[in-house]
C-alpha cells in the first residue's frame, strides 16, 4: 500500500515537471503571442495540478492533504482566467495574431466574385 | 533600457528571485514579506504610475557621467568596508555569540509561542515593529497629502455602478473575482492569527487583504470601490492600528513595568506576553492593510483626474477647431 502511494505519487511529480518544462519549450519555440500563451497556460496549469496531486499522494497527515486539495482547486480557477486576461488585453491593445499568408489571399480573391 | 514597462517588470522578477533565496536561506518569514509587498503591491503601483506618465522613458541629451563615478566609488568603499566583517554564517560571529543564542533558547519559556521569529519581531523588539508600523503610517499621510484628489460629485454614478457591474466585456474576470475574493480575505486572516505558529504576521496579512480590495478596485472602478468600502473609515482605521500599538505600551507603562513590557498585560506572564503580541499584530495589520489601500485610492483617483482633464482638453480643442472651420 505504501509502495503504490509512493509510486503514483513519484509519477504524478513526473508526469508535472515534463508538462512545466514542455510549456517552457513552448514559450521560446512558438512563433507569436497567442499560440505561446495558449501553450503555457494549459501546460502550466495542468503541470501545476499534476504536482499538486503527486505531492498529495506524500501528505503525513488530513490538514496538508486538505490545504493542498484548496490550492489545487485555486490553481485550476486562476490559470486559465489569467491567460484569458491576458489573451483579452493584447487582443484590446491591438495585437492581431499572425495568421497564414495564403488564407488572406483566398479570402481576397473569392470576395471579388 | 528606454522602456519603462520592461523595467518594471524586471523589478518584479527581481522581487520573486530575492523571494526565493530567501526561501532557499530558510528564512520563510521574511519571503512571504518581500513576495507580496516586493512583487505584488510594488509592481502593481509601478505599473499605475506608468499609465499616466507614459511607457518610455525621455532621451536625455547628455550622459550622466560623473554620476556613473560616484556611485562606483561609493560602491567600491562599501564593499571595502565589508572586508572587516565576519564571514557570512561563521559560528564565533557576535551576532551568533550573545543576542541570537538567547533569544533562541529563552524564547519558549518566556514567550511560549513556536514562531520564534514573530516573538522576537512583537516582544523582544517591539520598538524597532512600532517604528516599522509610523513609517508605514507616515508614508501613507504623505502620499495622502500629496496626492488626494477632491471627488466631484456625480449624479449619474449609482447607474454606471450598476450598468458596468455585469458589463459583457469583462464578464469573466469579473465572476472569477467574485468568487475569489472571499478566500483572499479568508487567506488574509488566517495568516494574521496563524503568525504565531507558522510563517505569518501583521505585515503579510495587511498586504494580502489590501490586496484584495485592490483586485476588486481594479476590475469594478474606483466609484464603485469607495461605495464598498469608505475612504474616511479607512483613513480611521490606518490612524487605530499605531494608536493601538502605541497604546498596549502605555497599559504597560501605567501598570508599571516598563514601555512595551508584556508581562503585565495579564496575571500570567506568558499570557501577558501572547495578549501583547496578539494586540500589537492586529494593529499592524489594520495600519498595513489600510495604508496600502488609501495609497493605490490615491493613485488611482489621481489617474482619473489625469484622464478626464486629457480628455476634457480634447473635446475642447475639437470644439475649437470645428468651431473656425465652421
Amino acid at each position: 500500500m505504501d509502495m503504490i502511494l509512493n509510486i503514483s505519487g513519484a509519477l504524478c511529480l513526473l508526469v508535472g515537471s515534463f508538462l512545466c518544462i514542455s510549456g517552457g519549450v513552448g514559450l521560446l519555440r512558438f512563433p507569436d503571442f497567442y499560440t505561446r500563451m495558449h501553450a503555457v497556460g494549459v501546460t502550466d496549469t495542468l503541470g501545476a495540478g499534476m504536482i499538486l496531486i503527486g505531492l498529495m499522494f506524500y501528505s503525513p497527515d488530513f490538514l496538508t492533504f486538505s490545504k493542498l486539495v484548496i490550492i489545487l482547486l485555486l490553481t485550476l480557477l486562476i490559470g486559465p482566467t489569467t491567460s484569458h486576461v491576458l489573451a483579452k488585453a493584447a487582443m484590446h491593445n491591438n495585437l492581431m495574431p499572425k495568421l497564414q499568408q495564403e488564407d488572406n489571399i483566398k479570402e481576397t480573391s473569392s470576395s471579388n466574385y | 533600457m528606454k522602456d519603462l514597462f520592461a523595467v518594471v517588470m524586471l523589478l518584479g522578477i527581481y522581487s520573486l528571485l530575492s523571494a526565493s533565496f530567501f526561501v532557499a536561506m530558510d528564512a520563510v518569514d521574511v519571503a512571504f514579506t518581500e513576495a507580496a509587498v516586493g512583487a505584488g503591491i510594488s509592481t502593481l503601483l509601478m505599473l499605475v504610475v506608468i499609465t499616466m506618465t507614459g511607457r518610455s522613458e525621455k532621451t536625455t541629451r547628455h550622459k550622466p557621467l560623473l554620476a556613473l563615478l560616484v556611485v562606483v566609488f561609493t560602491g567600491s568603499m562599501l564593499i571595502y568596508g565589508t572586508f572587516d566583517m565576519p564571514y557570512f554564517g561563521i559560528a564565533d560571529a557576535p551576532i551568533h555569540s550573545h543576542v541570537a543564542p538567547r533569544y533562541i533558547n529563552e524564547s519558549m519559556k518566556e514567550i511560549g509561542i513556536p514562531n520564534i521569529v514573530t516573538s522576537v519581531l512583537a516582544s523582544y523588539r517591539a520598538f524597532d515593529t512600532f517604528g516599522e508600523v509610523v513609517v508605514i503610517f507616515t508614508a501613507g499621510i504623505g502620499v495622502m497629502a500629496l496626492l488626494s484628489v477632491s471627488r466631484r460629485r456625480e449624479d449619474d454614478e449609482i447607474e454606471t455602478a450598476l450598468n458596468d457591474s455585469m458589463h459583457e466585456q469583462y464578464l469573466v474576470i469579473r465572476i472569477v473575482t467574485k468568487i475569489l475574493i472571499p478566500f483572499i480575505l479568508l487567506y488574509a486572516l488566517y495568516v494574521q492569527f496563524h503568525g504565531d505558529f507558522g510563517p505569518g504576521g501583521g505585515f503579510q496579512a495587511g498586504v494580502i487583504f489590501a490586496a484584495a480590495i485592490i483586485l476588486y478596485t481594479m476590475l469594478f472602478g474606483l466609484n464603485t470601490a469607495r461605495k464598498v468600502i469608505n475612504q474616511s473609515f479607512i483613513q480611521f482605521i490606518a490612524a487605530a492600528g499605531v494608536l493601538l500599538y502605541g497604546s498596549v505600551g502605555i497599559v504597560s507603562l501605567l501598570n508599571g513595568a516598563n514601555f512595551f513590557d508584556y508581562n503585565v498585560l495579564a496575571s500570567d506572564p506568558v499570557a501577558g506576553q501572547h495578549l501583547g503580541i496578539l494586540l500589537i499584530e492586529w494593529g499592524v495589520g489594520c495600519t498595513v492593510a489600510s495604508v496600502m489601500i488609501l495609497i493605490f485610492f490615491s493613485f488611482a483617483g489621481r489617474r482619473d483626474m489625469h484622464k478626464h482633464s486629457v480628455s476634457n482638453a480634447s473635446n475642447a480643442s475639437n470644439s475649437n477647431v470645428k468651431g473656425e472651420s465652421s
